[in-house]
């Protein structure tokens, strides 16, 4: 079980990392490695076993959909890298 | 509503148009977390918590009522309910979505398969409903530029976390037109159902469009484009029409279609390609692992069924075969929630007249003279000042003659700039028609007798005289018998005198 370098470099944009040619050549190694691990999972025999969508029973009932107060902005946006009056401030993003 | 412009397409092509709608639901809190979901022109971030601001270690819970929204929704698109459903993380960065992902459903929605109903000229042409499923809506971004000129954004997360549910259809429009049919009817059942407040203009209901054309024949789907930003059913049959046209000419001058996202640019009336976001369509789904699978018991599913509403395709058939309605006025009252509830509340409260003549008079004012007010003040009939039973008591008095059409029309006017009664208008003010000549006769010869000088300079050839006794007449009868009645009466009755 491998993955290409490209492969590498397209999972790192996603997760908006940048990874020297260095970088990515020791993700493919690992990444291929641990993927060859989880492959073992393939041999087990699951012909008799339902399949299941989740390790959780399934719930049936919920929240009551009831309104609480939030925190106050103040509070909120304690940890905010930048703030402008009540609003986050971020970097441009355009449409 | 909306008038068919033109029809861009040419017999040698087929358009293929499907629609995703997604609407906020009315829920008192959000889809995950207890903030307030009423967050219209609060101020920014005054309805976030640690859940929906996205802190770590916390934990979503689902809302019961949106789920119990979305079922009812499916039930009313005729989808199936399957018994298991589960939520999934849509993975992608973006600085309206404060996770880093979106809790959607992908694999297992809670509704499949539906279908709705539209008329295109004269038939019912039925519009696949491939899914409904539920979502979180994503904060709100507002964008700015400093004083040197850089730009900026700014987030207000009070929409993040609001629910938010996903209609998409099979791509079985053929026009444009259709499309707006389908957006229309789509939002009429879900304000029927009381789900969605349906305003496109506000964005809690919002429509983007998959379109291709195809040569007429082809069986494989032309490449298509997605159009977003069409904010009004007008909008919607404008921004498609366009589209069309436009790839039409495109194959036409031998150059192909890029699959690309348009965004809808209303002031020229035109689609413009947007950047399009490499990575997209690279959202690696999997299941949510903070929020366990979802069983949908059979039981819940027929409680949901026992409480849903009328919905608009039966009630326009009742007001057709219950109040006698013509096709088109039932359609014009039931296409909107609030206004077939107007119409019938103010029927129940209608004395006169038989059932039918009763249901006419109402609908006539109903869509005539108050639409028409509504529309020129930009008002809802939900807000409306004229009551349904203030409309009622209006229709009452014409219809017993104690007030012309014209006074009708004049106290409608009262009514809905003033939120005052008719009925109370008519009772202090003495409003009262007198067309009755008899009544009207006894009045002016009790004035003739009582103003002998008049009387003398009438005969004597002063005309003035009779414009004083006219005014005597009209503040006898408080002004309910009009001077074009009156005149010919008294004329009448001191010639005889002079005779
Ligand atoms: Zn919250």
């Amino acid at each position: 079980m491998s993955i290409s370098r490209e492969e590498v470099q397209h999972i790192a944009l996603l997760a908006r990392l940048r990874l020297t040619d260095e970088e990515a050549e020791r993700m493919r190694a690992q990444l291929s490695a641990i993927l060859g691990h989880i492959a073992v999972l393939q041999e087990a025999d699951v012909s008799d076993v339902p399949p299941s969508v989740s390790i959780l029973p399934p719930i049936e009932t919920f929240r009551a959909d009831e309104a609480a107060p939030s925190l106050p902005p103040d509070e909120l946006l304690a940890n905010a890298p930048e703030r402008e009056e009540d609003y986050l401030r971020v970097k441009a993003v355009l449409e | 509503m909306t008038a068919t412009t033109h029809a861009p397409a040419e017999t040698d092509y087929e358009i293929v148009i499907g629609l995703e709608v997604h609407t906020q639901l009315l829920t008192h809190s959000k889809m995950f977390c207890p903030c307030a979901a009423d967050y219209a022109d609060d101020a920014p971030n005054s309805h976030v918590c640690m859940i929906c601001m996205g802190m770590p270690g916390v934990l979503p819970v689902v809302n019961q009522q949106a789920v119990e929204y979305t079922l009812m929704t499916g039930l009313a698109l005729h989808c199936s309910i399957p018994e298991l459903s589960k939520f999934d993380r849509k993975n992608y960065f973006y600085p309206d979505l404060p996770k880093g992902y979106q809790i959607s459903q992908f694999d297992l929605p809670f509704c499949q398969d539906g279908y709705l109903e539209v008329e295109v000229e004269g038939a019912l042409k039925r519009i696949g409903v491939t899914r409904a499923h539920l979502e979180e809506d994503t904060g709100r971004l507002l964008h700015r530029t400093d004083a040197y000129g850089t730009g900026f954004s700014l987030v207000d997360l009070n929409r993040a976390g609001i629910p938010l549910l996903e209609i998409v259809s099979e791509p079985d429009m053929r026009t444009a037109e259709e499309a707006r049919l389908y957006m229309q009817k789509l939002r009429s059942i879900l304000v029927y159902l009381g789900v969605s407040s349906g305003r496109m203009e506000e964005g809690s209901l919002r429509c983007d469009a998959n379109i291709s054309v195809r040569p007429r024949g082809q069986k494989k789907l032309g490449t298509k484009t997605e159009i977003k930003n069409m904010n009004s059913f007008r909008a919607v049959q404008r921004a498609l029409e366009f589209e069309a046209a436009r790839q039409i000419e495109v194959l036409r001058a031998g150059g192909r279609i890029i699959q690309e996202t348009r965004g809808w640019v209303e002031a020229k009336g035109i689609t413009v390609s947007q950047r399009t976001k490499e990575e997209a369509n690279d959202y690696r789904y999997f299941p949510e692992p903070d929020l366990p699978p979802v069983h949908i018991t059979r039981a819940w599913i027929e409680e949901i069924r026992a409480k849903m509403p009328e919905l608009p395709d039966a009630r326009r058939e009742r007001f057709i075969s219950d109040y006698g309605l013509s096709p088109y006025d039932a359609a014009v009252l039931t296409d909107d929630r609030a206004w077939a509830d107007f119409f019938e509340t103010t029927v129940a409260s209608v004395t006169t007249g038989d059932p039918t003549t009763r249901a006419k008079s109402v609908a006539n004012w109903v869509t005539g003279d108050l639409a028409r007010l509504l529309n020129a003040h930009g008002q809802e009939i939900v807000t409306s000042k004229l009551t349904p039973a203030g409309l009622a008591g209006l229709v009452n008095a014409l219809d017993a003659g104690t007030i012309s059409g014209k006074q009708a029309k004049e106290l409608l006017e009262r009514a809905f700039a003033t939120g005052e009664q008719p009925a109370d208008i008519i009772a202090r003010e003495g409003i009262a028609q007198v067309s009755d000549v008899g009544a009207l006769e006894t009045v002016a010869r009790d004035i003739i007798a009582a103003n002998p000088k008049a009387v003398e300079d009438y005969h004597k050839g002063k005309g003035a005289a009779v414009q004083f006794l006219i005014g005597q007449v009209m503040r006898q009868t408080k002004g309910s018998a009009k001077p074009d009645i009156i005149q010919p009466i008294l004329v009448r009755l001191l010639d005889a005198l002079k005779g």
